[in-house]
């Protein structure tokens, strides 16, 4: 079946998809076709081994969710850990990406926001930092961020919130409750996927008291704030806390533990 | 290839003969990123660019061999750092890796 109209149709319609296709080593010229459908992955066409498509479709739609394209290598039935690669030829594939960048949305320009916004760029989201402070939310503070917006949180989801869906991210780190209650406010109307809020457990106790207080109670809706915002890694640094927040992110949109992988069991993948 | 597609869509309904280059990696400066694409069509019609300007020349000749069975689809490295690099260079002085294939799926 030709994998044609699949792909120009969800290019030109701005749905994610990925082309694989096999560059270099055996099997040249080859292709696969994937795309994520609900919760499930669409794969067309096959390299010739149904282990090596399992794993090229997995990562391929790792990248399509990162927004990236590029080569990656593989043993002929999809090996790419150095061991198993031994004595095995190896395939070369380009892995093609049709999706808009995931966005990460951070709100306060404060001592965190730098550190948080180079590592999201690491991780190939488009980075917006918010803040209503003329002085702080500058480009020359933040060279790393594609945007820097003087603004409201309310007025930035009023603006642009429709844009946010379950691979994005909105950071708040403000702490203070005039700018983080109408961002978690702003971002509760979004389907974005993951919202992490910024402050001790102490604040969050008053955080929630304050949203109680202009009617934010439901609580599906609180069950969404990731507060306090980032894993238990025990980091006290920007960079530190960065990671954490990064890790607690890549956790969320995979639904794993992120528990350390050898006190789990199954496959790491 | 977003900006090939009202033109492959001709040619595949046409029956015409289409290589695809597209761009899988870059190294140092580079004009265009991984999945900037052209099109050549057995009658010489060109679509899409793949450097700025660059190196689009060559890419034709070698698109061009693997429609007349010259050539096998592959890899085909310009710049000026690598061993298997073409004569034709980018003037930014990075190295760009482009897959030709014929556009058959």
């Amino acid at each position: 079946m030709s994998m044609w109209p699949t792909l120009s149709e969800r290019i030109r319609l701005g749905s994610p998809v990925a082309l694989v296709t096999v560059v270099d080593g055996p099997g040249i010229g080859g292709h696969l076709l994937v795309h994520p459908d609900d919760d499930s992955v669409v794969v067309l066409g096959s390299l010739g081994d149904p282990d090596l498509d399992r794993v090229v479709a997995r990562d391929a739609i790792a990248e399509l969710e990162a927004g990236r394209s590029g080569v990656r290598t593989y043993g002929p039935r999809g090996q790419t850990t150095p061991e198993d690669l031994i004595d095995e030829p190896t395939l070369t594939v380009f892995v093609e990406s049709w999706a808009p960048p995931p966005q990460m949305w951070i709100f306060g320009a404060v001592d965190f926001t730098a550190a948080l916004a180079r590592v999201a760029k690491i991780l190939g989201y488009r980075v917006l930092v918010a803040d209503a402070r003329e002085v702080f939310a500058t480009t020359r503070r933040f060279p790393m961020a594609d945007e820097v917006r003087v603004s409201w949180p309310g007025d930035v989801f009023t603006a642009r919130g429709h844009e946010l869906g379950p691979r994005d991210a909105v950071c708040i780190l403000t702490h203070d409750p005039k700018f983080d209650i109408p961002a978690v406010r702003g971002a509760l109307a979004t389907s974005v996927g993951y919202i992490g809020v910024m402050g001790s457990r102490t604040t969050h106790d008053r955080r929630l008291e304050r949203l109680a207080e202009v009617g934010i109670d439901d609580p599906a809706d609180l069950d969404r704030l990731l507060s306090p915002i980032g894993l238990d890694l025990g980091g006290r640094t920007p960079e530190e806390t960065a990671i954490s927040i990064c890790a607690e992110i890549i956790a969320t949109r995979t639904g794993r533990s992120a528990r350390q992988l050898r006190t789990a069991e199954g496959p790491i993948h | 290839m977003r900006e090939l597609l009202d033109d492959l869509d001709r040619w595949r309904a046409a029956g015409t003969r289409v290589a695809i280059a597209r761009v899988v990696a870059t190294d140092g400066s580079g004009p265009r990123g991984p999945g900037a694409a052209m099109a050549v069509s057995n009658d010489g019609e060109v679509i899409g660019s793949v450097s700025g300007g660059c190196v689009e020349g060559a890419v034709v000749g070698e698109a061009l061999a693997v429609l007349n069975g010259e050539r096998d689809a592959g890899m085909v490295t310009f710049g000026y750092s690598d061993d298997e690099a073409f004569a034709v260079g980018l003037t930014c002085g990075g190295t760009i890796r482009l897959f030709i294939e014929e556009f058959n799926w």
